[in-house]
């Protein structure tokens, strides 16, 4: 009979739970060792390449009020350009005179080229109207960086400054339950259940942390972007609702992305 | 008389020298303005959403001090532990120990206080203490942040929790998930009862997950 891979990892993961009786720590290991072949599973059929698909199509459209495509954005290496641009983003962009993330970057885009209303796409809810058309062209333009590694320019003084208010806003308690980000990434080799937590105050590892997003999430079915992590993140720290494409969300980019140096990209990556 | 003219050229040649150095290392932000600056994008970036209000990014004493990547000077780490201290509220009629079983569904809940969740009140929050921390041995899903509290009564010598020997112990606990910060300025752990995420009975419950010779943790 002819065992797909598939089968082949799950009865692995099945023989490997089974084998029950041994120390806590080799239990442990058998679990984590089940959500990683799970999680190889998933990376067959991940449906981030239907945003993927849906991004590229959004980006060549001619569409908003202005009804023109997105092809003359300039993301970081000159206008058109998409290759390489994620692994670079934040960065300095002259004619806003900010640090930009990705997602801030394409609402400006939509706003110039396409004449959308910026301030109107950042208050509309993630995976609704052209909040979700941001999250699908996020998720082509990092695809089209998939495999390089990642190298924020720090040389202009607003970058430096972003990485240096990023890394405040990174450590910043409050809330009911005085979490920070730092709270859950600042050390090696920590869980929250079987959760593992990124070290993000540095270079975390190859698709690991700011290498892995924008991220489909099984558990919901939904396309994630950075901004919508880095929403949740606060949600679950217990703190009121960070606006899309804040200074301070952008900074924390910064901080990651810069920590992140050499990472390679995996994004769009699958997540549980 | 003499002597005025040279000090104050003295003074111009040291200044030009100092507008030199200035001009040739292009001075950032100092410190202290990006702390500031920081604060105030802070204020602006956040809204209210649900129960999750703007108030929570106020931060107190034990916050603003454990906000960066070094620790709080001695001074200032002793400060908040005394406030903290202070803020102790001891359980009505000395009833420090409820029941391990109701601590073990506290124990295990991550539930409350986000702005999805629609009540604050307590009986709507769980203590999330599996999230950081092995409890009992049964339950393989726990966090690491934390340490283990397996056998955390048995541990610390808890035979019989009405001896007057088990009450130093329970004491401290009880201080240490009323108010986390009685002992550790910068701890992680969420300062339970002073902040208003489990009341009186349910910090009890979870004293007796911890204490209880017959909960599992201390089997």
């Amino acid at each position: 009979m002819k065992k797909s891979p598939h089968m082949t990892a799950l009865t692995a993961a099945v023989l490997v739970a089974a084998m029950a009786p041994m120390a806590v720590q080799a239990q442990q290991k058998s679990t984590a060792d089940g959500i990683a072949e799970y999680r190889k599973m998933l990376e067959d059929g991940n449906p981030a390449d239907l945003f993927e698909a849906k991004g590229e199509d959004l980006w060549k459209q001619k569409r908003g009020p202005k009804a023109a495509s997105l092809e003359r954005c300039d993301l970081g290496k000159g206008p058109g350009v998409v290759k390489g641009t994620f692994v670079e983003l934040p960065r300095f962009f002259a004619d806003t005179g900010k640090v930009q993330d990705l997602e801030s970057r394409l609402v400006t885009c939509m706003e110039t080229l396409q004449g959308f209303d910026a301030a109107e796409i950042a208050k509309t809810p993630f995976g609704r109207g052209e909040m979700a058309n941001v999250t699908a062209l996020a998720t082509w333009v990092a695809a089209s960086s998939r495999g390089m590694r990642f190298n924020l320019p720090q040389s202009h003084p607003e970058e430096k400054k972003s990485y240096e208010i990023g890394k405040r806003v990174f450590f910043f308690r409050g809330g009911p339950m005085d979490f920070s980000c730092a709270g859950c990434h600042s050390v090696d080799g920590q869980r929250i259940r079987l959760q593992d937590l990124p070290n993000l105050t540095k270079n975390p590892g190859d698709g690991v942390g700011f290498a892995a997003w924008p991220a489909y999430r099984v558990s919901n079915g939904q396309m994630w972007s950075m901004q919508l992590r880095l929403n949740d993140c606060y949600r679950q720290q217990r703190f009121p609702y960070p606006g899309f494409a804040s200074d301070i969300t952008v900074a924390l980019g910064t901080y990651m992305g810069v920590n992140a140096k050499g990472a390679q990209s995996i994004a769009p990556s699958i997540k549980r | 008389m003499t002597k005025k003219p040279f000090l104050f050229s003295l003074a111009a040649v040291s200044a030009a020298v100092l507008l030199a150095s200035c001009a040739s290392v292009p001075a950032g932000p100092t410190a202290a303005e990006l702390d500031a600056e920081t604060l105030k994008l802070i204020q602006v970036a956040f809204r209210d959403q649900g129960i999750a209000k703007v108030d929570r990014i106020k931060q107190d004493l034990g916050q603003s001090a454990c906000s960066s990547d070094k620790e709080p000077t001695e001074a200032v780490a002793d400060a908040v532990t005394a406030q903290a201290k202070n803020t102790v509220k001891w359980p009505t009629g000395g009833q420090y120990i409820g029941n391990w079983r109701e601590g073990e569904r506290i124990a295990q809940s991550g539930r409350g206080l986000t702005w999805t969740d629609s009540s604050a009140a307590t009986s709507a929050n769980g203590g999330s203490c599996y999230n950081c921390h092995q409890v009992s041995k049964e339950e393989i899903s726990y966090g690491t942040i934390g340490p283990s509290l397996y056998n955390y009564g048995k541990n610390r010598g808890v035979r019989d929790i009405m001896a007057p020997t088990s009450q130093p112990i329970i004491e401290y606990t009880w201080m240490k998930i009323w108010n986390s910060k009685s002992y550790n300025a910068c701890s992680n752990m969420p300062r339970f009862g002073h902040m208003g995420i489990l009341d009186e009975k349910q910090i009890a419950h979870v004293m007796a997950l911890l204490l209880d010779p017959n909960s599992p943790v201390n089997k």
